[in-house]
């Protein structure tokens, strides 16, 4: 997952660094069923593996790219600026290596005794979903003015 | 909770830890804004790694998917969103360059 996401980050090509980005998604999907979240490792795969990688590719499409002259012109300055971020990530996991003989301190809060999701939703959580809705009309909202706008101008 | 269990989280909590390092880099080092929004993503999926761990090490699984699924919501919002954001500085300035919106400040 860690060599993903650091492949995602240096790529030069941002359609490769999409697709990286949704190898972590299928990753992070199967730690999810591991984990006993199904509904959740569904949600992510279908939305953040399908959905949010066709997004990327499209706004990348809609996009010129830049030619290979200036790709070549860019790629010093790009190893200069990329090529400390495996160093740092290896640095940041050397460093966290001491945290695995410690005990966890975690304290619940609450606990709630629901074991299904959906009446938690429903039931425990259902401001959650009056702000899902909220946010959800809020982006359709902002994404139809902006594709409008792009539309109107005929670019 | 036992040693294994502690185990378990805290190998998790140091590839999150080397996620997030990835990912505040990128927004940082980067130029781009289709990357700098990579950078945005990477750092999401950590958190959602996260809590997906501690619902499983604390039992709170249903609880935790609840708020792992209003959290993919929010993330698709953003990235639909700002993607839109991205396409329209990219007619104005035919670049992706984030240093082209300099021109923006008062």
């Amino acid at each position: 997952m860690v060599i993903a996401a650091v492949w995602a980050v240096m790529d030069r090509s941002l359609l490769k660094s999409a697709v990286g980005l949704a190898i972590i998604s299928i990753i992070i999907t199967i730690f999810m069923f591991k984990f006993d979240s199904p509904l959740a490792a569904v949600f992510e795969l279908s939305v953040c593996t399908g959905l949010i990688t066709v997004i990327f590719l499209s706004t990348i499409a809609l996009t010129k790219p830049k030619t290979h002259q200036e790709i070549l012109a860019l790629s010093k300055d790009r190893l200069r600026r990329y090529g400390y971020l495996p160093i740092i990530v290896i640095l940041c996991g050397i460093a966290s290596l001491g945290l695995l003989s410690m005990p966890i301190g975690l304290k619940l809060l609450y606990r709630i005794n629901e074991a299904d999701v959906r009446n938690v939703l429903w039931n425990l959580r259902h401001l959650d979903l009056f702000g899902q809705i909220i946010v959800l009309l809020a982006g359709g909202f902002g994404a139809v003015i902006l594709f409008k706008e792009i539309q109107d101008n005929e670019w | 909770m036992n040693g294994d269990m502690a185990q378990l989280f805290w190998t998790f909590v140091i590839s999150i830890i080397m996620l997030i390092a990835s990912g505040l880099y990128c927004l940082l080092v980067t130029r781009n804004l289709v990357r700098s929004l990579i950078g945005l993503e990477l750092l999401t999926k950590a958190v959602t790694l996260l809590f997906v761990v501690i619902g499983y090490i604390t039992g709170q699984q249903a609880l935790i998917q609840a708020i792992v699924i209003t959290m993919i919501v929010i993330e698709v919002v953003v990235i639909v969103v700002a993607g839109g954001v991205i396409l329209s500085v990219y007619r104005n300035y035919e670049s992706l360059d984030v240093r082209n919106l300099r021109n923006l400040k008062g």
